[in-house]
């Protein structure tokens, strides 16, 4: 799970330009983090890329904080 | 084979990131040493767009473009002309639609949602190739290039009022090529096969459709940026200079098959 946060948390650096301090597991990524829609969809790519992975609509819907998104790549 | 386009500049509407179907055609005008112009719509994007400008080779300039502006294209294109000079084509790779109208049922539709998304997907290129023709900004012998997609011909699932918009964007294709025609200048369409663009992604089920083009296209698989790319580059060359209104298909020959 430790592996899976860093490579998170580097995507969404690069992507938010947020600093890596802020990207930690509770944190949403609308409220705490600024993303807007583009930026989640566009979040959600680059993850499918980084894991090789595909994820649905409806678990995209679902993603709220960095906690969701590691919990369900680990899931997989 | 090369092909080259120095001494030529084109403008790019539509790059949204790295994905986009328009930065593989930028990509693929600057490999061959064409100045480009690109717009974009919106701060939001604007910065992906001047980040990924910077890492070509060959000069770029970057505008704020509001195609739903009439105003805006109009003060756009005249500083292209004052600051960059004539171009020799344009690529229009421009399209939009409320999430909630692609996906569930196309008689759903609202009048607003059916507006917006022909407003921006299908007027966009003929409120462009008017305004290039007011600034005198494209001499004759230039290019115009829009992107379509099957959904536009046949029913696609989800695709709803997007495929309606391309299909007015496939007639203005017609009328424009006829219109503009007399000055020399073409007017063509790509529909790409579906990639994994920004855009794409906001269509309702869209993995399924790449399942369904590696299953059933005749390639069995889908297509790349450099692939639409190569084509952009083939139809803003003089190697098309016969071809006007026309639509290729670059979809791994899916558009062929009826039942696979």
């Amino acid at each position: 799970m430790a592996e899976t946060l860093e490579r998170v948390q580097k995507i969404v650096v690069d992507r938010l330009g947020v600093d890596e301090s802020e990207v930690k597991m509770e944190a949403t990524f609308k409220d705490d983090l600024g993303a807007d829609s583009l930026d989640v969809v566009e979040l959600v790519m680059e993850l499918e890329d980084e894991f090789d992975l595909e994820i649905s609509d409806e678990e995209a819907e679902k993603i709220s904080t960095v906690a969701d998104v590691v919990n369900y790549i680990d899931s997989q | 084979m090369s092909l080259s386009l120095e001494g030529h500049t084109y403008v790019v509407m539509g790059v949204a990131n790295k994905r986009s179907i328009a930065w593989g055609i930028s990509r693929s005008l600057a490999d061959a040493g064409a100045t480009l112009v690109f717009t974009y719509a919106g701060e939001r994007l604007g910065k992906n767009v001047r980040e990924l400008a910077d890492t070509l080779e060959t000069d770029t300039y970057v505008y704020p473009c509001d195609i739903t502006s009439d105003e805006e294209i109009q003060s756009t294109f005249s500083q292209i002309k004052e600051e960059v000079g004539t171009i020799d084509g344009l690529a229009h790779c421009i399209a939009f639609a409320k999430t909630e109208d692609l996906e569930g049922s196309f008689v759903e539709t609202s009048r607003e949602g059916f507006q917006l998304a022909h407003d921006i997907s299908a007027y966009s290129l003929t409120a462009v190739a008017h305004a290039l023709k007011q600034n005198e900004l494209m001499p004759e012998g230039g290019s115009i290039l829009t992107m379509t997609y099957l959904g536009g011909e046949r029913v696609v699932q989800n695709y709803n009022v997007m495929g309606v918009a391309k299909a007015a964007l496939d007639a203005s294709v017609r009328y424009l090529a006829n219109d503009l025609g007399e000055s020399n200048i073409r007017v063509n369409a790509i529909s790409a096969g579906p990639m994994r663009t920004l855009s794409a992604k906001g269509i309702s089920g869209f993995n399924t459709v790449l399942k369904e083009m590696e299953e059933k296209s005749p390639l069995k698989r889908t297509v790349t940026q450099e692939e639409i790319g190569g084509t952009a580059l083939f139809l803003m060359s003089d190697l098309s200079k016969g071809m006007t209104g026309e639509i290729l298909h670059v979809d791994g020959g899916y558009h062929i098959i009826g039942m696979g």
